[in-house]
């Protein structure tokens, strides 16, 4: 709330700068951990598989992080991955193309009904995303009649398993995404209108900005964004598989967004913290299976860690 | 500090009588909803959803619901909100499998304990460290689930309740043709009205949500209420998993997934705002039963699949909280 351009300006002190980049210094700490304790870290394989492993997560992350400075929160977005997923075969016949057009399309409209539903019928972001995670999830699986699909597409396989230069797709997907967002944030009017907009509903509607298109456009945004993380899972996986993609990528996408650093209250956004929330998360998970630990100890330690960083930047929301 | 009782006392007066019977008009929409709900799934199918068996099976499925919900109520009346309850049942269920090879007391002690110390944990980093909750209650929500895994053996073991236990017995028992588990709730919801609006820490947890800056300035004891709340809200979930665990003679870390969303959507069908500070324990309870009514008659529409009960459920939960709020809206007014 004391989010006013000239704090934001003052930022940049040394305790700021070290609590802003408390998930830099977590990243940081953790790959040396690795590099020295763990064989077969640095290998390229590895840190590619990592970085792909990361990629749907990291792109609903970064819709989220949109809604979340909107002062809302989407917990439909792996409904809306499962809707995607069950939509791509569906119209695979007319090309690949269009079936991942539809399979966007299918993401904007969840988004649009959820973006109608907070600002037209002023419903609590909360419970107008969690209906439709309830319904989409059910839509999507009266979509695939249940079943999962094998598709063999050249293209498709391509998309989730193919490299450029010997980068991934997912993860050059993941880095125009992130650029994208991070242009429309700070460069643009865009990302003012939805800051004010996120800072306080009442004074942005008093300064005449468009509130009720700006949060119908980040939830549809949360919307592609999701239904491109669900074609990206399917197309890695060779197969759509709407009963299990995207389960619970809800809570770590927020997971991402508030280790990132954006506060849940809105106003305020960090693109690139969030990206680099993502792959904390998903290096603490490597790190742990890595070294032959079960998957409870991940999920304890991940606890620990979200506290740790929101700990640590708690004296920077309140400056 | 009296002067304030007094005031707050006197503003609340005939309000607190009705809030007690949850009559109060712009807040009436949900047992409008269920009453009619009740009537229609009557009317059409007539004996196989009217029957006392399937009324008590919805009362028993309900009755998990309504303990965690009652939990619930207090937390988002503080204006906060609790995501770690799903995995808390799962993680006392499975202590309580865990514990039950030390007798029954041991079977219940070690969860509620566990549970207690969690939500504990999730009250200070909230009403003491200054927190947001819904981080807080994520994270306490991993590592709840996470203790259950470990505890299960990564999910490879699953402990066993003997038969012979006297808890496997109390939690299977029926009174008056109800199960156990449905009074142990109704009891817990009884209580919790009574704190909730007859002692000083319930209407403290209103004042904290309404404002709490407010409240600070009146002397209320704000982190303490917001401290206990958490504590409460684990505690009654503990117990939740101890019945369940004693109703199916083990504990899985698997149950619960997604039931803290249940819970928040039946306190916010009741009635209760999601800012904090309004609302009541009735409307939570017409707010479970609701939900666990529509889902038995979807489950009696014979020809719908699973995957349209979800559809279904998924809109009529969009379309309730729609038309409460144009209710209170307009009641209001």
């Amino acid at each position: 709330m004391a989010d006013t351009l000239a704090a934001r300006r003052a930022r940049p002190d040394i305790l700021g700068f070290l609590q802003a980049g408390g998930v830099y210094l977590a990243i940081a700490v953790l790959l040396a951990f690795n590099l020295a304790f763990t064989p077969h870290f640095a290998t390229a394989a590895n840190l590619r598989l990592q970085l792909v492993q990361v990629a749907p997560v990291a792109i609903v992350a970064i819709g989220m992080a949109l809604v979340v400075a909107s002062e809302g929160i989407d917990l439909s977005v792996g409904s809306t991955m499962a809707i995607s997923a069950a939509v791509l075969p569906l119209y695979l016949g007319y090309g690949v193309w269009p079936a991942v057009a539809i399979a966007l399309l299918a993401g904007a409209a969840v988004g649009a009904v959820n973006g109608s539903l907070v600002a037209f019928a002023r419903m609590q972001p909360i419970i107008a995303t969690l209906g439709t995670l309830v319904a989409c999830r059910g839509l999507a699986l009266v979509l695939a009649d249940g079943r999962l699909t094998e598709m063999f597409d050249p293209v498709l396989g391509a998309l989730g398993n193919d490299a450029v230069l010997g980068v991934p797709i997912s993860v050059l997907l993941v880095l125009v995404v992130t650029g994208a967002a991070a242009v429309a944030v700070h460069r643009a009017a865009f990302g003012r209108r939805l800051l004010a907009v996120g800072g306080n509903h009442a004074a942005a509607a008093l300064a005449g900005l468009p509130v009720k298109r700006t949060l119908v456009t980040v939830y549809v945004v949360s919307g592609v964004l999701a239904a491109t993380a669900g074609v990206l899972s399917t197309a890695r996986q060779g197969a759509s598989d709407p009963s299990f993609v995207g389960l619970l990528i809800e809570l770590s996408a927020i997971t991402a967004v508030v280790v990132g650093g954006t506060p849940l209250s809105g106003g305020r956004v960090r693109i690139v913290g969030t990206l680099m929330g993502a792959l904390l998360m998903q290096l603490i998970t490597a790190t742990v299976i890595q070294h032959d630990l079960p998957d409870s100890a991940a999920r304890m330690l991940q606890a620990g860690i979200i506290i740790a960083a929101v700990y640590v930047q708690r004296g920077r929301s309140r400056a | 500090m009296t002067a304030v009782e007094n005031a707050t006392a006197a503003s609340a007066g005939p309000r607190a009588v009705t809030r007690l019977l949850w009559w109060r008009p712009d807040r009436a929409g949900t047992p409008v909803v269920l009453a009619l709900v009740l009537v229609a799934g009557s009317l059409t199918f007539g004996g196989s959803f009217a029957s006392g068996r399937n009324l008590g099976n919805i009362a028993l499925d309900s009755s998990y619901l309504l303990l965690i919900a009652t939990g619930m109520t207090f937390v988002i009346l503080s204006g906060g909100i609790d995501l770690s309850v799903g995995s808390l049942l799962a993680l006392s269920g499975v202590l309580t499998a865990y514990g039950s090879r030390w007798g029954t007391l041991a079977a219940v002690l070690l969860p509620l304990a566990v549970c207690g110390v969690i939500g504990l944990v999730n009250g200070l980093l909230i009403g003491r460290a200054g927190i947001a909750p819904f981080i807080v209650t994520l994270a306490a929500l991993l590592f709840a689930r996470g203790l259950a895994f470990a505890v299960a053996d990564e999910g490879n073991t699953v402990h066993i309740i003997p038969a012979d236990l006297a808890l496997t017995q109390l939690g299977q028992a029926r009174w008056l043709g109800l199960s156990a588990p449905v009074w142990f709730a109704l009891a817990a919801f009884a209580a919790g009205v009574v704190v909730l609006n007859r002692t000083r820490f319930g209407q403290a947890t209103f004042a904290v949500g309404d404002s709490q800056e407010a409240a600070e300035l009146m002397g209320l004891p704000v982190a303490r209420v917001r401290v206990l709340v958490y504590v409460l809200s684990a505690l009654l979930t503990g117990i939740a998993g101890v019945l369940v665990a004693a109703q199916t003679q083990s504990g899985l870390p698997t149950i619960g997934e997604g039931r803290e969303l249940e819970a928040i959507a039946a306190v916010v069908i009741g009635g209760t705002l999601l800012t904090g500070g309004a609302g009541t324990l009735g409307g939570t309870l017409a707010g479970v039963l609701l939900l666990k009514v529509i889902q038995n008659l979807i489950n009696q529409v014979g020809t719908l699949t699973a995957y349209y009960q979800q559809v279904v459920s998924g809109t009529f939960l969009v379309v309730v909280v729609l038309i409460q709020s144009r209710l209170t809206r307009r009641r209001t007014r």
